[in-house]
């Protein structure tokens, strides 16, 4: 054995100087800092450009623009227009009659006729006509109606439409504009919330103002209800069985990694499943959520089983030794001890999974749920089930490709509400680990 | 062969290819401490994990002799392991409480196996496995607090009173003391000898020390073979066999 501590060292080095080693072992650790800083950087600028984006070309989807009137219809002249050859367009005199009055009260003078009228704010003959025909008690007490403006006034206000570049057409003169203008400086045209955009049902091709995502929305919910008592129960189960009692063999190892190539096939091929095995074969209804919500438990399920196995993965196996140990039989074990500390992980995994189902659009395609206009609400929860509807994202993309310009900012409306949708899924997920986690 | 609680008679273990224990023959008695020692590796821990079928929930693991319990076959087809582990408990190397409050960590194995007919009972039994495991008195305050606070040692006490609650008659003990420091050490060592009182308590340590504070008898281990297995006395004091002497006197392992 050599003395070392005869040995003189070399030089003296001071602790305070960094030697050539050091510095460059440390302007390595700030460049790759850098680099991570800069990348998140990135990522959030796109987020911001995004969220941006969406919210300036999505917001006026929420917004509405009304005239306001208040009419008192006698009895003498609702069955004066009754009478009448043709009933609507009485009414619309009586409208006009109506709204005269009106703007002479505010001292409003501006020129306009029955066909700018109906230009911007649609057939207002026929919306009194029926409020009058199912409220026959409100005849001689005042209404105060509320009569959406059409479209293409909408797209005044937002921006869309301009007197510059304004074509005369027979839905909108230049002329009109003047009109719109009064009304809004006399206050008898004023915006509001769109809640007919949030709970209402979609609208022909025609009329983007009247679309709303509530139908589809309740389509997504039932199948979300769908997703989740077949795939968290199928998911869990096969889970747990795979993780915990299936013997380690070739068998085990080629489900293992078929269901983790599953995750990774591309959601269209889903959807031709479900159409060939769902509507084809078992004959169910066409566009109806049960089926929507069938194709979206296939996709879901690599997922929540993926997750699943992680976390029962997760669980220290100390913990199955102790209930082992003591004489619990491997069915106690797993559902008394592991299966709670992998709870977060199974609920986190399972609301993803959600998630992501609820904004999958490909598959839907195929089983008609794109495209298909959902007018109605379900009548009941088997009505929910079993009815065509159209689901959100699905109804988004029909809207985005409709030809009228109106459509466009409804798309982007739908965004925002589907997004809203995502983010209270995630709080929940957030949630629900906070809730269950446990420290060990 | 029935004034032994257990008796192992030519035990060999298999992990896969690799012989683990050699033809192992022992004879445990009731009411005494008996310590396994040897080298890491040795297969001490092993054997004694065949002593409760432990070794079942490894796939690999493979076990052919005789194993008798009160001169029953514990791997007979007709015994059922859970109930077999009822009746041999086991603590393990690192403390590992469940999750859940003292009272519940005790009170499991109890509900499991229906040892208790109502709530009462039930109390009656936490208590008395808490008060022998020696932990009663640091515990009956916070019966619902969460036994993952406790200390490393109180935690290990909360484990074997979770291992005495389901009433063994059996105590397998592998390396009980490895984690903890020398005060809660010596805190469990006290408890294992007045826990001989009532069970037969077979221990796995890797402290000769230990070996010779607690136990009446013990089995030297090395390289899966049974080498020496006689009084504890005579084993640290007058080794028959060189290996053992070897492994005494700091010479191997």
């Amino acid at each position: 054995m050599t003395d070392l501590s005869s040995t003189e060292p070399a030089t003296h080095r001071s602790l305070k100087v960094a030697d050539a080693r050091t510095k460059k072992r440390n302007a390595a650790e700030k460049r790759f800092r850098a680099y991570g800083i800069v990348a998140i950087a990135i990522g959030g600028l796109f987020l911001l450009a995004l969220t941006y984006n969406i919210l300036k070309a999505g917001l006026p989807a929420f917004t509405q623009y009304v005239v306001e009137l208040e009419v008192t219809l006698t009895q003498d002249e609702f069955d004066a227009a009754e009478s009448q050859m043709l009933k609507t367009a009485a009414y619309t005199d009586i409208f006009i009659g109506n709204f005269e009055a009106n703007l002479e009260e505010r001292g409003v003078e501006v020129p306009y006729d029955g066909d700018a009228i109906e230009r911007l704010l649609g057939k207002v003959g026929g919306d009194i006509r029926s409020y009058y025909r199912e409220n026959l008690d409100d005849i001689g007490q005042p209404v105060t109606f509320q009569l959406q403006t059409s479209s293409r006034v909408e797209g005044y206000f937002k921006g869309r439409v301009n007197r510059d570049t304004i074509v005369d057409s027979r839905f909108l003169m230049g002329s009109d504009l003047d009109i719109v203008d009064a009304l809004r400086d006399a206050g008898v045209l004023t915006s509001r919330f769109n809640w007919a955009f949030v709970t209402g049902t979609d609208s022909g091709v025609d009329n983007p103002g009247g679309a709303g995502i509530g139908a589809s929305a309740i389509g997504s919910f039932f199948m979300m209800l769908v997703v989740l008592f077949l795939s968290l129960p199928i998911g869990v189960a096969a889970s747990i069985y795979l993780e915990e009692f299936a013997p380690k063999n070739r068998l085990t190892d080629l489900v293992e990694v078929n269901i983790s190539n599953l995750a990774a096939v591309p959601s269209i091929v889903f959807g031709i499943l479900g159409l060939s095995v769902f509507i084809q074969f078992a004959h169910l209804p066409q566009s109806a959520p049960l089926v929507g919500g069938l194709v979206l438990t296939l996709m879901t399920l690599p997922t929540i089983i993926i997750s699943t196995r992680a976390s029962l993965k997760s669980v220290p196996p100390s913990i199955r030794d102790a209930a082992l140990g003591i004489g619990a039989s491997k069915m106690q074990s797993v559902f008394h001890h592991v299966l709670p500390l992998a709870m977060p992980g199974i609920l986190t995994g399972t609301i993803i999974g959600l998630a992501q189902a609820l904004g999958e659009t490909a598959p839907l395609l195929l089983i008609g749920m794109v495209g298909f206009v959902a007018r109605e609400y379900p009548d009941g929860v088997v009505s929910g089930f079993m009815d065509p509807n159209s689901a959100m994202p699905a109804q988004i993309y029909t809207w985005a490709a409709r030809a009228d310009v109106g459509f466009y900012e409804k798309a982007w409306g739908g965004i925002i509400i589907l997004l809203i949708f995502l983010l209270l899924m995630n709080a929940l997920a957030i949630f629900l680990r906070k809730k269950f986690e446990r420290r060990w | 062969m029935t004034d032994y609680k257990i008796s192992a008679k030519g035990v060999q273990v298999y992990y896969g290819d690799n012989h683990a224990i050699k033809d192992v023959n022992v004879d445990i008695e009731d009411k005494t401490v008996t310590a396994f020692i040897g080298p890491s590796g040795c297969g001490k821990s092993t054997f004694l994990r065949t002593l409760n079928r432990m070794n079942d929930t490894i796939d690999i693991c493979r076990v052919e002799g005789d194993i008798l319990i009160d001169g029953e076959d514990i791997y007979d087809p007709a015994v059922d392991p859970v109930q077999l582990r009822a009746k041999v408990g086991m603590v393990f190397q690192k403390p590992n409480p469940f999750p859940k409050s003292i009272y519940d960590n005790v009170a499991y194995g109890p509900k499991i196996h229906g040892l208790a007919r109502n709530k009462a009972e039930l109390d009656e039994i936490v208590e008395k496995s808490l008060r022998k495991a020696a932990i009663w008195d640091e515990a009956k305050d916070r019966l619902n607090a969460p036994g993952t606070g406790l200390s490393g040692g109180q935690q290990q006490r909360l484990c074997i009173a979770r291992a005495i609650a389901t009433a063994p008659e059996v105590l397998l003990m592998d390396e009980p003391c490895s984690a903890l420091d020398p005060i809660a050490t010596a805190q469990v060592e006290e408890l294992i000898d007045e826990l001989r009182q009532s069970f037969s308590v077979v221990i796995v340590t890797h402290s000769m020390q230990q070996a010779a504070r607690v136990s009446q008898k013990t089995a030297f281990f090395h390289l899966g073979n049974l080498v020496e297995y006689g009084e504890t006395d005579k084993i640290f004091t007058n080794p028959e066999d060189s290996r053992t002497e070897s492994y005494i006197s700091g010479r191997i392992g």
